[in-house]
């Protein structure tokens, strides 16, 4: 639906690619023991250019964490495990930092990254030269913040429009590559719709974009694919359009609860709660809460493999 | 031997420290007058293998009268910073909790404190209080509280915007409820820290105040005693008297500084993981 | 027994403009209204006023007729959005529930708390995980009445509804009046029995 030409064009180039990345903190538990936790295993997934790739999943199952690894900002305890490419090169520190700001541009999750003593307007500009004041108003019109919105200080906008300023000082750098955390909680169904419809035209003109989201009715009307998290490991890849015939199109029991979930769809919870990744569980880690479950699934965790276009790490999806 | 992980270092290194400290200490303590006392005939000589750091012009051993002067000032240094720690929580408590006008009278009160230098200030205490032990005590006490109650309301006002302190207060808690249970836990860390940064500081003004004759009484055998009497020989080459009982107080303070920064390490679970 | 909200002005000191300009509001018991608007609206300063956080500089807030008590806990509990800050960093969760008294256990059971994570630091839990916890806390304080502001927009579906599920099932087992404010018209739909729209 929302695929033009253009698009179709640049598409056969990965962008972005992550092979078995797992990630694991360092901590200390009783006393001076340290311990490692592991909050991200076997999580698989590619961006190409010109893609809108929405990660979804539980909180807590590693999607922002997943960002922070991409851009290297991960706090000195975390290890770090498997390969990330970009633009065909392998991620090190070094390049990470390089590409930061550069040809990553992250829209973060927390409401408090904005400098508390700058007009959100300068901020938005950032060090650019010329500054790009013309294109700014256009874009903070678009997002439906009042003109004066630009001659504020953080303290004086609500969360709703804070979030549409860190979305527009995204959209106003060059990068490549955008990852947006939680972009639309706060914000009404128009201005998200909004948001997300800019997020979709900058993947028009060949960028990449990172959809982090909860809001998965939203996400799918604009992402190409969705990757479903959970417990730190990839459960499904799906394209959006699978998510238009509901249920049905859907691989995985989790992204299947997932959509029952939506209170448009059901409202209808799965009992039971996510563990961790690093639970010291053999089989899948959605066995416990699976209607599906059979000894197979408590005994090896499945491993992904490709079903109907999508990727599935399911024994029993069909 | 497996590298250890940063919290354990730090944890063996204070141990380690906090033991030297000690035996400066007791050192001190079992250290008495007749071991002190000292011949003519071995007066000024030069450091060797029976007097470490030499005599004085007294013949009495430099290396004992300075650690008995050492272990007095860790004693001052001690008490001083405990009733100044005592001093700081209650103002700053008081400051943070208290009406608008307290908050406003106390703040002059530290503004005032804090813009007189404070050695003019441990002085003249000092002197009103006839000197000797107990005045140096309670001078250095009354001027080094207002930095750490600076820090205490702060933190303080800090802690009760936070939502969860609200929340308390909406669950029927009562203001001194909120105290012991949300704000200490977070102070015990910030108020232990800041004990141990301000003992160097009472130790160095405790020996200046001496040096300069406002202290300690001169038969005392206080650090700041020692370095004010080896002035007048060190004109003559006998380096040893100011030289090598400075030095073993400036190792003293570092030691101690040191100590206050390895247990922020240790309280704080958040500053460091590596 | 309503909670009502009369002729509210409020504002922050210096700021030239009304947050809340003659702002009328009345819940009944058993009530599930949601507030449904764009965000600057004073939506989440109207359920701070409700809830006792701050005063109104003009109006009045009454249940019952009668003005709310200062001390001891408060009939209006609310929830808010982010639980990360709602719970003290230092506590192990046992204390953050104890903090109000007997933990329920059946409570506990409902709203998929496990029994482990009462003796973890909420450092080490998620926000969906900590925002069940809060929730207990807000229940076990029986208020009459609960405001939930926006408490599931950074949760997953799944725990949204679970979450959901546990607060309309107690509101209808204890009669409380609701004042859910959110940005989703479908959650809206399902939770609320009155929708008040502001534009």
């Amino acid at each position: 639906m929302w695929i033009d030409e253009n698009k179709m064009k640049c598409k056969q180039q990965k962008l972005l690619e992550i092979h078995n990345l797992s990630l694991s903190f360092q901590r200390y538990g009783t006393w001076l023991r340290q311990e490692s936790l592991e909050v991200i295993s076997n999580l698989d997934f590619t961006v190409d250019k010109g893609e809108v790739v929405a990660v979804v999943g539980a909180s807590g199952s590693g999607k922002s964490l997943l960002a922070a690894a991409i851009l290297g900002i991960l706090p000195p305890n975390a290890i770090v495990q498997g390969e990330i490419y970009y633009q065909g090169t392998r991620l090190t520190a070094r390049l990470q930092e390089q590409l930061r700001g550069r040809d990553f541009a992250l829209v973060p999750q927390s409401t408090t990254y904005l400098d508390p003593l700058m007009r959100v307007g300068q901020q938005a500009d950032g060090h650019r030269k010329p500054r790009p004041t013309e294109r700014r108003k256009k874009i903070f019109e678009k997002l439906s913040l009042p003109e004066k919105t630009g001659k504020l200080y953080p303290f004086q906008l609500s969360g709703g429009m804070t979030r549409r300023v860190l979305v527009a000082t995204a959209m106003l750098t060059e990068a490549q590559l955008i990852i947006a955390d939680e972009p639309t909680p706060g914000m009404g169904v128009e201005q998200a719709l909004e948001a997300l419809q800019m997020f979709r035209q900058m993947a028009n003109e060949g960028k990449s974009v990172i959809l982090i989201t909860h809001d998965i009715d939203l996400a799918v009307l604009f992402a190409d694919k969705v990757a479903v998290i959970y417990g730190g490991n990839t459960v499904e890849i799906a394209s959006s359009r699978d998510f238009e015939r509901g249920e049905e199109g859907l691989r995985h029991p989790y992204t299947k609860a997932l959509w029952r979930a939506l209170p448009q769809n059901g409202f209808e919870p799965v009992w039971g709660t996510q563990p961790y990744a690093g639970s010291c569980m053999k089989g899948c880690i959605f066995a416990p809460r699976c209607s599906m479950r059979t000894w197979e699934c408590e005994e090896k965790m499945p491993p992904i493999r490709e079903l109907r276009e999508g990727e599935v790490r399911c024994y029993h999806a069909t | 031997m497996r590298r250890q992980n940063y919290r354990t270092r730090a944890v063996i290194l204070s141990v380690l420290l906090l033991v030297i400290l000690m035996a400066i200490y007791l050192s001190g303590i079992f250290i008495t007058e007749d071991m002190i006392l000292g011949s003519f005939l071995e007066a000024k000589l030069p450091p060797d293998f029976q007097h470490f750091f030499g005599t004085d012009a007294l013949g009495r051993d430099l290396f004992l009268r300075t650690l008995k002067g050492l272990s007095v000032s860790i004693t001052i240094g001690l008490a001083a910073s405990f009733i100044s720690g005592i001093i700081a929580v209650l103002v700053g408590i008081g400051v943070a909790c208290g009406s608008k006008k307290t908050e406003e009278a106390i703040t002059w009160v530290i503004d005032l404190f804090m813009g007189i230098p404070h050695i003019v200030l441990i002085m003249l205490i000092s002197f009103a209080l006839g000197r000797g032990f107990w005045g140096v005590l309670i001078g250095i006490s009354f001027t080094h509280w207002c930095g750490l109650a600076r820090v205490i309301r702060a933190e303080v006002l800090q802690l009760k915007s936070e939502p969860y302190v609200a929340i308390s207060k909406k669950l029927g808690k009562s203001g001194s409820w909120i105290m012991v249970h949300h704000m200490l836990p977070h102070l015990t860390g910030q108020i232990l820290v800041g004990l141990i940064l301000m003992f160097p500081h009472a130790v160095l003004h405790e020996a200046s105040l001496s040096f300069l004759g406002f202290g300690l009484s001169p038969e005392q055998p206080a650090i700041g005693i020692i370095l004010a009497e080896s002035m007048r020989y060190l004109s003559t080459g006998m380096w040893w008297m100011a030289v090598l009982p400075g030095l073993l107080l400036v190792i003293l303070v570092l030691l101690i500084d040191k100590l206050g920064h390895l247990l922020r390490i240790i309280w704080d679970p958040y500053s460091s993981q590596g | 027994m309503p909670l009502e909200a009369k002729n509210l002005y409020f504002k922050f000191q210096k700021q030239e403009s009304w947050i809340l300009e003659d702002c009328n509001i009345r819940i009944e018991q058993g009530e599930r209204v949601v507030i449904l608007a764009p965000s600057g609206y004073g939506k989440t300063t109207l359920a701070l006023l409700l809830a006792g956080y701050l005063k109104p500089d003009k109006g009045q807030i009454l249940l019952e007729e009668k003005q709310l008590p200062k001390e001891g806990i408060y009939p209006v509990q609310l929830i808010f959005q982010h639980p990360e800050k709602a719970i003290n960093p230092r506590w192990k969760l046992k204390k953050v529930l104890e903090e109000v008294g007997e933990i329920p256990e059946g409570l506990l059971t409902a709203l998929g708390i496990e029994k482990p994570w009462l003796d973890r630091f909420p450092g080490e839990l998620s926000g969906g995980e900590l925002q069940r916890f809060c929730v207990a806390r807000a229940l076990m304080a029986e208020p009459g009445y609960l405001i939930c502001d926006e408490i599931s927009t950074m949760l997953d579906t799944i725990t949204q509804a679970q979450i959901w599920q546990v607060i309309l099932e107690e509101a209808e087992k204890r009669k409380l009046g609701l004042l859910i404010i959110t940005h989703n018209r479908h959650l809206a739909e399902k939770v609320g029995s009155r929708i008040v729209e502001l534009e």
